[in-house]
């Protein structure tokens, strides 16, 4: 069943595009990751999702619509919308009681077990936490409800390596499953690019690559080309090309078989090559 | 046909719309601690000076005993109608603050991203903030003041009682029970009904404005007004405002004329309810308030 249907999605604000007719679809038990650089409407296509806008164009997140449903839709979503959210005068004992007397999937014990883990305490104001500590406490609120669609924009934006790292950790080891969808907007894809079952480039409010991650991997392939090789690569078209530790590292876009380990060394690209290469390379030719 | 989303799982333990909106309006006293708290603390100088208030009433009710029992009421009440009005002018005062706060400080500090991650609407997110200065605000005012008033009359009646007078006369002219009616009465009349579209409005504006909502609440009626003195030398708009901060359509209590004749004879629902001036307001005030909804919905952080 799909989780998030969206058809034809658009938003104009003022006289910007932000989304120009965006298509997507999700599965349940999916990780998308939606990728793109500033503006190219992540945040607004998550918006959308999430009930904060209204929009043009078909778009049913389980089955209801999320802008004349949102409160009704949010007892089945749980999300992070951009780091320190939390309202700062609160105390945390307070937003617990709070979270768990309007929402009927939120489950107090399992926020304050995951809390226990941390420094932080029932009588902390959340204006007397850190930056990290504060994603922890949301990452714990959002864990302990028992939501079918979780929704991450940047919600690790400006935070240290260690935090981020245990941030997924967390997430993945203890909260996701199957039965559970997760979309995740950030531009620290390398984080979480090995449990992504899908990808979304978003440039300019359009979709410029949609792909489940395995069919990524059979479609693209990174070579090191050989010096010597270099011309011989060049005239299979490659996608992109660049420069690391003195090699020219090629990307390919399907066919090549076997011909390609005879150039050098063949892997998958990462995520985040992978961007630059289709993003980057329509940047370039719109620039021509 | 797909199966409605949430068959799939068992369904979640509804929670009473009741006790969600309990929780919500447990939210707004959490977060505006002040709002209570000021008049708590006029509450509690309005009774250290009652104190040596009571140390006078021997001389006083010396002062009054020639006087006939309409102007004997009229001295010996004075002080605890000072009370009300302070109390009231209190809350008035933190209603117009919170109202302007309401719905501008989760924008700035971008909590709302949060609130609206909960599956709680807008119109029951803005009714819990409107529940406020309509209901919590008058309802804790009209508390506060009866519990004065008590205070005040028990400390009298003891000094007198000390002093060898005895607090009978007292007593007989100042009735607690009346008091204490004619000031729900007026909180129910004035400060709920009559102030409704100045809350309203300054509900709205808070919805509304990005920054600066003090500006927004008093410049564009400003504007309006000063518009119309040059364009029609009128002053419909000033009028009409300084009716609804100061005057009224009579039958609300608390007049100047309360203070020599039986109060009671100022409650007139009746001339208050006929008043055209009433209806519109509380129609504007609605409108108001669901505009300030409307925004609600569709405006992000500032």
């Amino acid at each position: 069943m799909a989780v998030i249907e969206a058809c034809g999605l658009r938003k104009v604000y003022g006289g910007n595009v932000a989304l120009d007719g965006v298509d997507l679809r999700v599965e349940e038990g999916g990780i998308l990751g939606l990728i793109g650089p500033n503006g190219a409407g992540k945040t607004t296509a998550l918006n959308a999702l999430l009930g904060l806008t209204p929009y043009e164009g078909e778009l049913r997140v389980l089955g209801r619509d999320p802008w004349r449903e949102r409160d009704r839709l949010m007892r089945d979503v749980a999300c992070i919308t951009d780091v320190a959210v939390l309202p700062r005068w609160i105390r945390v004992a307070q937003l617990l009681a709070y979270t768990a007397g309007v929402h009927p999937r939120f489950d107090r014990a399992r926020a304050e077990r995951f809390l226990e883990r941390t420094t932080i305490r029932p009588t902390h104001k959340v204006r007397e936490l850190s930056k990290g500590m504060v994603t922890q406490l949301h990452l714990a609120l959002v864990m302990a409800i028992d939501a079918r669609l979780l929704v991450l924009d940047e919600p690790t934006l400006g935070l240290d390596l260690l935090f981020r790292k245990q941030f997924y950790d967390t997430l993945l080891g203890d909260y996701y499953d199957k039965s559970r969808t997760l979309v995740v907007a950030t531009h620290q894809v390398e984080e979480i690019e090995h449990v992504l079952t899908d990808v979304l480039f978003l440039d300019r409010g359009r979709v410029v690559l949609a792909i489940g991650t395995e069919a990524l991997e059979e479609r693209y392939r990174e070579v090191a080309v050989r010096p010597e090789q270099v011309a011989a690569a060049r005239a299979l078209g490659p996608i992109h090309e660049r420069q690391a530790v003195g090699r020219s590292v090629m990307l390919f876009d399907g066919g090549h078989g076997e011909r390609l380990a005879a150039l050098g060394e063949v892997r998958t690209p990462s995520i985040a090559d992978l961007f630059v290469a289709v993003v980057g390379g329509q940047a370039q030719g719109a620039a021509r | 046909m797909t199966p409605e989303p949430e068959a799939l799982r068992t369904a979640p333990a509804e929670i009473p719309a009741v006790r969600r909106f309990a929780w919500l309006l447990r939210r707004e006293l959490w977060e505006s601690r002040w709002i209570y708290l000021a008049p708590f603390a006029v509450t509690g100088l309005l009774l250290l000076g009652a104190v040596p208030g009571a140390f006078q009433m021997p001389a006083k009710m010396g002062k009054v005993a020639g006087l006939a029992p309409a102007a004997q009421h009229a001295a010996l009440t004075d002080h605890y109608m000072i009370a009300s009005l302070l109390l009231m002018a209190t809350t008035f005062v933190v209603s117009l603050f919170y109202c302007l706060e309401a719905l501008q400080s989760e924008r700035r500090d971008r909590s709302i991203l949060f609130w609206k991650s909960l599956p709680v609407s807008d119109l029951a997110t803005v009714l819990s903030k409107t529940t406020v200065p309509f209901v919590i605000l008058p309802l804790l005012t009209v508390v506060l003041a009866a519990v004065a008033h008590a205070v005040m009359l028990l400390l009298s009646s003891a000094v007198l009682m000390a002093s060898g007078q005895g607090p009978g006369t007292l007593w007989a002219r100042v009735s607690l029970p009346e008091m204490w009616l004619m000031l729900l009465y007026h909180m129910v009349t004035a400060h709920i009904l009559w102030y409704a579209p100045i809350y309203g409005w300054l509900l709205f504006v808070s919805a509304w404005a990005r920054r600066a909502p003090w500006l927004w609440a008093i410049l564009p009626p400003l504007a309006v007004g000063v518009v119309e003195r040059i364009a029609f030398g009128s002053s419909v708009l000033g009028d009409l405002l300084s009716n609804r901060f100061s005057g009224g359509p009579g039958g609300m209590g608390f007049t100047a004329a309360s203070r020599t004749m039986d109060p009671l004879m100022q409650m007139t629902p009746g001339t208050f309810l006929a008043s055209a001036g009433l209806w519109v307001g509380l129609v504007v005030a609605a409108g108001f308030v669901g505009g300030a909804v409307w925004l609600r919905r569709r405006r992000g952080p500032v």
